[in-house]
């Protein structure tokens, strides 16, 4: 029989280096999943995880794919850090989009200047702010578990953007296509890059990694998270009231999420509202404040990481005729090899007689 | 015992040595228990004598020695290998369902299954032997802290053992308790069963054990008949050097009363605290107020309510200085002046994940350690807990060093000198020297001491007598919720504040509250 035993104490550096454990590993079931498909390892390895990159143009779009990651990670981190689960992200970016694109495809699709694209992206933020207020106000009032109700109302964003588009805002000019109109060109992202798709959000996302990391290592709020998610006691032994730590991250984490939303719509997608806008980025999210430590920095990094894998999957289905869903597989490997590696930092196998 | 001295001896450790990353914590220990004897195992925290019976309890492995039972060496690889040659333990932290009753917990707790019908009578019948009252049809959620002891006991009892470890058996219970317990294990002793006794209470060991082993630092530096020593003589061998006393005057009785409870009241803070009710109280500068209590009357609730963890109602249920601060929270009482020392140092008073540079922040907001907008001054966040570290004498790898790293006894005098060094005019605190070794709890009454004499009032909660009567003017009792009315310790005995400490809580009481 095996059983787990706790460590005295977890070796540092063997914790900053799980992710990369995660990686090596993830990589190497990768391999031995596609010989199991059929298909020749080493090039289809090639093809998922250096093909998309060899080109300046792949580069942008793994920036591109990157950029909604890390807003919706660095938000779902902090509250990570707090002990505090939004596990809605999804559903605020999906919202965020509604709102900030409706500016755009409803009110202003005349409309020019430079103060649209802002106002749009703070539109979207307020939106995703104020669809996380309701997981907030319902634990912090009632003690709801905010884990089911930010993951419950993932769906009701979903099909509100999906009645939108097939219904009252499709664009009348459309040939019934469930898609608003387009945007007017003062209401989508700058392009920073001839020739590719890199636009102004990825910039802007970095920035607020940079400033995510300056609150949570410089300043008592960042304080007040950490020490709110390892000892709850110890946060009011200090002052910090629990429910503003509560309210605090579903705000701050809402907000990036709808901002990531309207960036899409007025980036990537194109310019409209179309019943997907999303490909996960919103769970995937989770899976990189993980990967990257919930530290802005590893964030940053593990939003690449994980941007390959959309990246890749699109790649080895052109080239390998693989099935795309190999996306999600890669993701779920890294995930898993990652929890594991964390439990054996922690723990350490031993094996004992039966009593 | 005369048959006994020539028989093998029961237990015999030779040169049993355990090592953990960075400490020997058992080197080269022998001890010897002969059938029917009491035998003691005497250190301070940190001693060895944890390490040791869990050798011999089958939760640990020695990395070197030999054990002989009834003179034959064995290897003892788990628990139920210690169980089958007889032996078995009582720990200080009981494991109980408190939703069950007093025979089911029995039933869960014995290898193979017996019905919990057929243990009833069985229950009954070891009590009546060993004095060891106890209903099998009760839930222990009815039952006192010693009645619950009692539950360990017979469950040990049930499997016939030939030695009972007893891990600080007395620590959660009355002076009354403690008397009944002393009973059953003389009874024991009588009927044959050795009895390894593990204890810092000197006293104790006078009283109740026929010989003792005197751990330090992992080594045996003593055995002796605790009969034979004074208690002074026995500390000396256990800490190895006598302890200097701490001194206090109180203030006079004129002075001004800094903290004051009028009536307090407060509902239990979880399904299994107890709420406070009509607690009145004023400590004067210069004095130490000692609450004791059994652990589970309210201490948690009144510790919370004074450090002001939870609000109450009305505001002007608790006076600092006679402002009213019911309704303030933690932080703006500690800019009035009012330091907070819970009971729990990791988790609580401090993050025991986090270093020491960042624990001082918990309580150390106001104190000029934080700079600007909220942004964290790292520079004077150290220089502070480098001199806390410095002032009490914190033994530590470094200022970085993370809270769960020291040992009990420096956590503790870094927690209080975190409080000191912003001169608080109150000081409230929980248990200052719980699990904290002979050393570090001469300091920290110290430093409570010297607080006093500066003219602060000091409110010490604490389920250990001696300490209320070394460091407190006047003690009180916290009782179900309830406080007795303060009396100078000079005026009271321990027997006395036993009895107070029962209360309800007594032998007798017949309704389930």
């Amino acid at each position: 029989m095996w059983r787990l035993e706790q460590r005295s104490a977890p070796s540092v550096p063997m914790q900053v280096a799980t992710p990369f454990i995660a990686l090596a590993a993830s990589v190497i079931a990768g391999g031995v999943l596609f010989t199991a498909l059929g298909h020749p390892p080493l090039p289809a390895l090639y093809a998922f995880f250096i093909g998309p990159v060899t080109t300046s143009y792949g580069l942008a779009e793994l920036a591109v794919k990157a950029t909604p990651l890390i807003l919706c990670a660095i938000g779902l981190a902090i509250g990570f850090r707090a002990g505090v689960w939004n596990i809605g992200a999804e559903g605020q970016l999906t919202l965020g989009a509604v709102c900030g694109g409706g500016l755009a495809a409803m009110v202003f699709y005349d409309a020019s200047g430079v103060w649209l694209l802002p106002l749009m992206l703070l539109a979207g933020a307020a939106a995703g702010l104020l669809w996380a207020a309701i997981p907030a106000f319902l634990r912090t009032r009632f003690g709801v578990n905010e884990i089911l109700v930010s993951l419950m109302l993932t769906y009701v964003a979903l099909l509100a953007l999906s009645a939108l588009v097939h219904g009252p805002w499709r664009d009348p000019t459309g040939f019934n296509f469930p898609e608003s109109r387009f945007f007017p060109p003062d209401a989508t992202m700058p392009l920073i890059l001839a020739g590719t798709r890199l636009h102004l959000g990825f910039p802007l996302a970095l920035l607020v990694a940079l400033i995510a990391w300056y609150a949570l290592a410089r300043t008592i709020l960042g304080f007040q998270l950490d020490v709110a998610g390892l000892a709850p006691r110890a946060a009011r032994f200090a002052g910090f009231h629990p429910e503003r730590t509560v309210w605090l991250v579903f705000l701050v984490s809402g907000a990036l999420a709808g901002l990531a939303g309207v960036i899409e719509v007025t980036g990537p997608v194109g310019g409209q509202l179309v019943p997907v806008i999303s490909p996960g980025y919103g769970f995937t999210a989770i899976i990189v404040a993980f990967l990257g430590r919930l530290h802005p920095v590893g964030i940053v990094l593990a939003a690449l990481v994980v941007a390959l894998s959309y990246l890749g999957g699109e790649n080895a289905q052109i080239t390998e005729g693989l099935p795309q869903a190999v996306t999600g597989v890669f993701q779920g490997f890294l995930l898993f090899f990652l929890l594991a590696a964390d439990v054996l930092v922690r723990f350490r196998l031993r094996r004992v007689a039966h009593a | 015992m005369s048959v006994a001295a020539a028989a093998p001896p029961r237990l015999k450790l030779r040169g049993i040595t355990k090592r953990f990353p960075g400490t020997l914590a058992n080197d080269a220990v022998d001890l010897v228990v002969r059938p029917g004897e009491i035998h003691a195992l005497l250190g301070e925290n940190g001693a060895g004598k944890s390490t040791l019976v869990k050798i011999v309890y089958g939760l640990l492995a020695a990395d070197a020695g030999e054990i002989r039972w009834d003179g034959k060496p064995v290897s003892i690889q788990s628990p139920n290998a210690a169980r089958a040659l007889g032996i078995a333990m009582v720990f200080q932290h009981f494991s109980l369902f408190d939703a069950l009753t007093v025979a089911e917990n029995v039933a869960l707790g014995l290898p193979g299954s017996r019905s919990v019908e057929a243990l009833a009578p069985v229950i009954r019948e070891v009590g009546d032997a060993y004095g060891l009252a106890l209903d099998p049809e009760r839930p222990v959620h009815t039952l006192s802290v010693g009645e619950r002891q009692r539950i360990e006991v017979v469950r040990a009892l049930l499997q016939e053992p030939r030695l009972l470890v007893m891990d600080e058996p007395t620590s959660v219970l009355t002076p009354q308790e403690v008397e009944r317990l002393f009973e059953t294990l003389r009874r024991l002793r009588d009927a044959g069963v050795s009895i390894l006794y593990i204890s810092h209470k000197l006293d104790e060991i006078r009283e109740l054990c026929d010989r003792a082993t005197i751990l330090r630092r992992g080594r045996v530096v003593a055995t002796a008949d605790p009969r034979a020593e004074t208690a002074a003589t026995l500390g000396a061998l256990m800490v190895g050097g006598t302890i200097g006393g701490a001194a206090h005057h109180a203030g006079p009785a004129s002075a001004a009363v800094r903290l004051e409870a009028r009536a307090l009241t407060l509902p239990a803070m979880s399904p299994t605290g107890t709420g406070l009710t009509g607690v009145s109280f004023a400590v004067r500068a210069g004095e130490i107020l000692g609450i004791a209590g059994v652990a589970g009357n309210g201490q948690g609730e009144l510790l919370a309510a004074l450090g002001g963890e939870v609000a109450t109602q009305p505001a002007d249920a608790l006076l600092l200085d006679g402002v009213p601060i019911g309704a303030l929270d933690v932080r703006r009482r500690r800019a009035l002046g009012l330091a907070y020392v819970p009971e729990e140092r990791v988790g609580h008073g401090s993050v025991g994940e986090l270093p020491l540079t960042d624990n001082v922040l918990l309580s150390g907001l106001r104190a000029r350690v934080m700079g600007a907008l909220g942004m964290l001054d790292r520079g004077a966040t150290r220089r502070y807990a480098a001199e806390v570290v410095a002032r009490f004498q914190v033994a530590t790898t470094g200022i970085q060093a993370i809270a769960r790293s020291l040992s009990g006894g420096n956590l503790q005098k870094f927690l209080i000198g975190r409080e000191l060094m912003q001169g608080p005019k109150v000081l409230v605190c929980g248990q200052p020297t719980w699990g904290v070794d002979a050393g570090a709890a001469a300091a920290v009454h110290q430093a409570l001491f010297d607080l006093a004499n500066q003219g602060a009032a000091l409110v010490i909660v604490s389920q250990d007598l001696d300490e209320l009567f070394l460091l407190a003017d006047r003690i009180a009792v916290l009782n179900r919720g309830r406080l007795s009315a303060p009396r100078p310790a000079g005026e009271l005995d321990a027997e006395a504040v036993g009895l107070l400490m029962g209360g309800v809580h007594g032998e007798t009481h017949d309704v389930a509250a």
